[in-house]
């Protein structure tokens, strides 16, 4: 079919047609509904922009305050929210949601599909992001933005600081998380299973090898950070005890939570960033990555080592000697991997013929400068001497922004400059370019080198202000106007980037001259990715397969039509990349929009207390999802399976771990684990901190019903795993049943558990204990009631004729979902019957 | 000072350069362990000097222009495939680099640095001081207390006197929020963390007056929540102490005889304490010898008469979000009588 379409132009002519049909995005109002990576990717990272931009104003705001001693340009309060805000805004809605947004944007092209696997997911996030992103931005306007730091450090957060700040803080930004754990399945799932066929996990672009470390970072970060999240909002609201010392609690919990998700976040930001460098190089090189094997090794290695560094940000808490130098060696350890990858692109200039010193270069080339010096007083910072001094001065300012920017922000420069003709389909002009590097350069050093000098001088961080006398004066003058420079030559940067372009000619097709597939994209690019999806046999196909533009051009690969007008992508294994389906994925709707729009209804409208409110918009929210997944997931095709070119037929629906969807549902569940595991993690925490846990006279939990709760439970898992059993077999009977007898039994376990912490005497105000057993049996019920939830879906779309013996993906899922609920009940009552009998 | 003078005079000529010296700087160090500390700071920092330069010397020599380059593969799209021959000899080459830039330096190195610093930080976090100071950090200052060898205790505020030559060990705890104790001149910061103790011990050995400041958000005045640090002679600063375990002299003259009168009658007692009469608070500083202490209202004013007058009018004024009370009820008069008296408190 395919090969007929090389040699009629008028078949080849319809097809591309009916591709554009189908995947143009819809116009005027309704464009707000498009769900497609293209649109969604490039909104997402306008936002991340736009929200830097913000972020940028207060570090400007903070520098004229500091560009003086005994300034009084703005009051302590103000400057406290405006730091607070700075950091907290530049890391959860600018670094992490840009690389997402813009992996979201490239990523489909990169791997030669049209779309990732659940693109109205990515619209949720998208949404979900901007709404928490205003929300918490806002809130300085209206002075009432959080001010205790991005940390967030209890007890000033939990007792000490007045007004709805902390609560902002907390619910604006879980919300936020949400959302990036959201796109962090997106893709890790795009990664995995939606490449080309042909191209075997050693022939995976850098970038997407990145992407994937980074996703499965975040799916492992972020979890603990919302469950101290959760713990520190329960202390807000229903005064639970985790971080009040007096009561069992313990202020470090939290400061543990926040770093085992706060330091991988460094190398979340970071390592995209090499990523990006990782495509420039070779780009501008004009050869193929030298090291490929080790920097994939190296990328994988920081991953992990990442996951052991962070009580370096805890050094001058008082820990016991041995956790010092453990902690000491991990983080220089890390040196390692990241020594490794800065060497195998130097390796690669080495190797090559020639080097291009166009804009994106330039910037790759000044933030090998910045990071390398940010590295090395990394190691500095490392030991631990060296860090009780240094510690919380303008020397760590110094450091992490060396850090950050060399490692992020000048790096996402040079991918704007790179890949700014896929989005647009025009090249930025070179001589602004070179001058916006030159201005950031040169201010970023003039505003960063001498801080720190600041800090070993006894600047520490976070004042508002500093005496005259210390000679502090200079140095603080010379940063403040070396931030104005800085923030002049991103405005000039990002000024290219926006100004209307109408006289500007398109660029030529692949303008660098790249080998890597996001380059197939034609200037302006197709809203369909590619024309036909490639068969893929070298890391870098532009360069080295033969007649490869052609041939992708005219059709000949895989799905170069949607003769069922539907959107059409490739499903392919995971190691070796063989094609097993032919996956349809969502068209626009307003449905991702309208949930977002309640979720965040439900966080915002908590904020304030308005307890309504926010129970209307969660059942709302729950409707709108429902209707999402009823009428939009799972659907049952009109043929078993299609002839997607090459003489190769493929199913359109697959179940089971086959299917996409049962790999996003066990990703989701990795983090939904996760975050469970940082609640026992403080649980046992507190045990080592309190001398008796639980404390005299503690009220005991009733082993007879722990054991009612557990055994309920368990058999609303065993059922579930019977109704997935007979429906394969048809036994409808039978499948109903046990839905049936799985609901009820997941009810009764939901409402046991309830009555195991609903005695008289329990009261998780009293100490920290009854605190810490209350959320893990919370965390149980809610789970539970969810599967009861997705009990009953199961059991509506049998009845509905949506799930069938041979189509079950809903039933498939929800199994796998219970696999996870019973571990965790498992896990909770045992611990907890564990200290009963042991208490 | 111990270590080699020669490294010692290196440090100070490019401290001199960098005009590091100060009262609060971490360059200028008063105390031993702050001495090592600065001498591996100027190590660390030439080191790394070098190692930016070799860095960047590598680059600039692998981006060099190359005049009479064969063409590249942009010239023949499609076409040109590196070949087996010359991926082997590159492979060579980049592992060779790889392995030697990025794993056999830093390990040497790092493993060096890591040997080195663990042996330095014990002595530090030990509780082995003949002098023990309880510091308990609070919004925004700091309640101070000498225990002495013989168990009696002298408390104090928002100052620190230290005897040179001899080991100190800080106790530090929090009433309220986070906390961090740091004295530059001196050694690391320890966190003041509710619920918890935690020890810094240090030796100093210059006699002088320095500072210490806060080094954890702590709230809005966390910018204002500094301290003296004076270091004496050991004789010196035993015959200091003596007289701080003293209650307070009754004042002799006016204004002073007035301003105590005030005192009582605005119920300042209720928050502090001047011991030897029947101010027992123990809400704020103790104010038992506050006259003779540098400054007032942790770091921020001179401990003179119309700093003193101007803090009791109006606290906020000079550190937002503070907890006394503003007395600006209180006439020109009066407010200089209260500040005579607490002056004359010595």
């Amino acid at each position: 079919m395919s090969a007929n379409a090389a040699h009629d132009p008028d078949l080849a002519r319809a097809q591309a047609e009916r591709l554009i049909d189908v995947w143009r995005s819809p116009t005027g109002w309704r464009y707000w509904s498009d769900v497609n990576n293209t649109s969604v990717g490039l909104w997402y990272t306008a936002a991340a922009f736009l929200f830097m931009i913000f972020g940028g104003v207060l570090a400007l705001i903070m520098r004229a305050q500091l560009a003086v001693p005994d300034n009084d340009l703005v009051s302590a309060d103000l400057y406290n929210q405006a730091l607070t805000l700075h950091g907290s805004v530049m890391m959860f809605l600018f670094a992490v949601p840009v690389f997402e947004a813009f992996s979201i944007m490239v990523l489909p092209q990169m791997l030669g599909a049209r779309d990732l696997p659940f693109p109205r997911l990515s619209a949720y996030g998208f949404w979900c992001f901007v709404l928490g992103g205003v929300f918490v931005c806002g809130s300085i306007f209206f002075d009432a933005a959080p001010k205790a730091g991005w940390f967030m450090y209890p007890p000033l957060t939990t007792a000490f600081e007045e007004g709805i700040g902390p609560d902002i803080w907390l619910l604006g930004l879980s919300f936020i998380e949400v959302a990036a754990i959201a796109a962090a399945v997106e893709l890790i799932v795009g990664v995995l299973k939606c490449r080309p066929p042909g191209m075997r996990i050693n022939l995976i672009p850098l970038y997407s090898w990145y992407i994937l470390v980074v996703a499965v970072m975040i799916l492992f970060a972020f979890p603990p950070l919302i469950a101290g999240d959760v713990l520190m909002e329960l202390e807000r609201l229903l005064d639970w005890p985790f971080f009040d010392a007096s009561r069992g609690g313990d202020p470090l919990l939290w400061q543990h939570l926040f770093w085992i998700f706060g330091h991988p976040e460094v190398y979340i930001i970071f390592l995209p960033a090499v990523a990006l460098v990782a495509m420039i190089v070779p780009t501008f090189a004009q050869r193929p990555i030298v090291g490929y094997g080790w920097i994939v090794l190296a990328a994988v290695g920081t991953g992990f080592i990442s996951f052991g560094l962070w009580v370096h940000h805890m050094y001058t808490t008082g820990l016991p000697g041995i956790s010092l130098g453990f902690f000491s060696a991990a983080s220089e350890a890390v040196v390692i991997p990241t020594g490794v990858q800065i060497f195998a692109f130097l390796a690669t200039v080495l190797a090559a013929r020639r080097l291009t010193f166009s804009v994106p270069m330039l910037f790759v080339a000044g933030a090998l400068a910045i990071f390398v010096l940010g590295g090395l007083t990394g190691v500095m910072v490392a030991l631990v001497p060296f860090d009780l001094q240094a510690h919380d001065t303008y020397f760590v300012v110094a450091h992490l922004h060396y850090v950050l920017i060399g490692g992020m922000l000048f790096p996402v420069a040079a991918g704007l400059y790179y890949f700014f003709p896929l989005a647009v389909g025009h090249q930025l002009s070179e001589r602004l370019g070179k001058w916006a590097f030159w201005l950031m350069f040169v201010g970023f050093n003039v505003t960063f080198l001498p801080m720190h000098l600041t800090g070993l001088k006894g600047m520490p961080r976070r004042v508002f202000t500093y005496p005259a006398d210390l000679g502090l004066d200079l140095l603080n003058l010379i940063s403040s106007i070396g931030a104005y420079a800085l923030a002049a030559g991103i405005a000039l940067l990002l000024w290219e980037v926006v100004r209307p372009k109408k006289g500007r000619p398109y660029a030529e097709r692949n303008p660098w001259h790249a080998g890597t597939l996001e380059w197939l994209a034609e200037m302006p690019a197709k809203p369909w990715g590619v024309r036909s999806i490639p068969f893929i046999e070298s890391r870098y196909p532009l360069w080295e397969q033969q007649n490869f533009v052609r041939d992708v051009d005219q059709g000949r690969f895989y799905l170069p039509d949607a003769e069922e007008g539907e959107r059409e992508t490739l499903v392919t294994t995971a190691i070796d990349a063989e094609p097993i389906q032919c996956l349809r994925v969502a068209t626009p709707t307003f449905n991702a929009l309208l949930a977002a729009l309640f979720t965040g209804g439900v966080f915002i409208f908590a904020t304030f207390h308005w307890w309504w409110l926010a129970l209307a918009s969660g059942v709302a929210a729950l409707a709108v999802i429902l209707v999402w997944l009823w009428t939009g997931t799972a659907v049952i095709p009109e043929k078993p399976a299609k002839d997607v070119g090459l003489g190769v037929t493929l199913p359109l629906y697959l179940s089971g771990r086959a299917s996409v969807g049962w790999w996003a549902m066990f990703i989701t569940m990795m983090a939904d684990m996760t975050a469970f595991v940082s609640l026992v993690f403080g649980y046992l925490f507190y045990w080592t901190v309190n001398a008796r846990f639980p404390p005299a006279g503690a009220a005991l939990l009733e082993p007879a019903l722990i054991a009612a709760a557990a055994f309920a439970l368990g058999g609303a898992w065993l059922a579930t795993l019977a109704a997935r059993s007979w429906n394969r077999a048809s036994r409808s009977v039978a499948a109903y049943a046990a839905l049936g007898a799985g609901a009820v039994l997941a009810t009764a376990g939901t409402a046991l558990s309830l009555r195991l912490i609903g005695a008289e005497d329990f009261d998780p105000t009293a100490h920290v204990h009854p605190a810490t057993v209350a959320v893990l049996v919370w965390w149980i019920a809610v789970h539970a009631a969810v599967g009861v939830l997705m009990l009953v879906y199961c059991a509506a779309r049998l009845k509905a004729g949506r799930m069938t013996p041979r189509y079950d993906i809903d039933l498939s899922n929800t199994a796998l979902y219970w696999h996870f609920v019973a571990i965790e009940a498992a896990v909770t009552f045992a611990l907890l019957a564990l200290f009963a009998a042991g208490g | 000072m111990t270590g080699r003078p020669s490294l010692a005079a290196v440090a100070v000529s490019a401290c001199l350069l960098a005009g590091c010296g100060g009262v609060q700087s971490a360059l200028a160090p008063a105390g031993v362990e702050a001495a090592a500390i600065a001498r591996l700071t100027w190590w660390l920092f030439g080191g790394a000097v070098l190692i930016w330069s070799g860095v960047m010397a590598l680059a600039i020599f692998a981006a060099r222009s190359r005049p009479g380059a064969a063409p590249s593969t942009a010239d023949v799209p499609g076409r040109r495939r590196v070949t087996d021959a010359e991926r082997r000899h590159e492979t060579r080459h980049a592992r060779r680099l790889i392995i030697g830039g990025g794993v056999v330096f830093p390990v040497l190195t790092l493993a060096l640095l890591l040997l080195f610093t663990l042996r330095m930080t014990p002595p530090l976090l030990a509780a082995d001081g003949a002098l023990t100071v309880d510091v308990t950090g609070e919004q925004w200052w700091w309640r101070v207390r000498y225990r002495l060898p013989d168990g009696s205790e002298v408390d104090s505020a928002n100052e620190v006197r230290l005897p040179a030559g001899r080991r100190t060990s800080f106790h530090v705890e929090a009433a309220d929020v986070i906390h961090s104790f740091w004295i530059p001149v001196l050694g690391g910061k320890i966190d003041m963390i509710p619920g918890r103790t935690n020890v810094l011990t240090v030796e100093p050995t210059a006699p002088g007056v320095y500072r210490g400041v806060c080094a954890e958000l702590c709230g809005a005045s966390h910018a204002l929540m500094a301290f003296d640090v004076v270091v004496m002679e050991a004789d010196e600063f035993d015959a200091w102490l003596r007289a701080q375990a003293q209650p307070a002299t009754a004042p002799a003259a006016e204004p002073a005889v007035t301003g105590q009168r005030l005192f009582r009658d605005n119920g300042c007692g209720a928050c502090h304490r001047i011991r030897g009469t029947d101010a027992i608070g123990l809400v704020g500083p103790d104010l038992t010898h506050v006259g003779s202490r540098l400054t007032i209202g942790a770091g921020t004013l001179p401990a003179d008469v119309p700093s003193l007058a101007a803090w009791i009018e109006e606290p906020a004024a000079f550190k937002p979000g503070v907890q006394m009370p503003s007395y600006h009820m209180l006439g020109e008069a009066e407010l200089g009588a209260l500040a005579a008296y607490l002056e004359a408190l010595r």
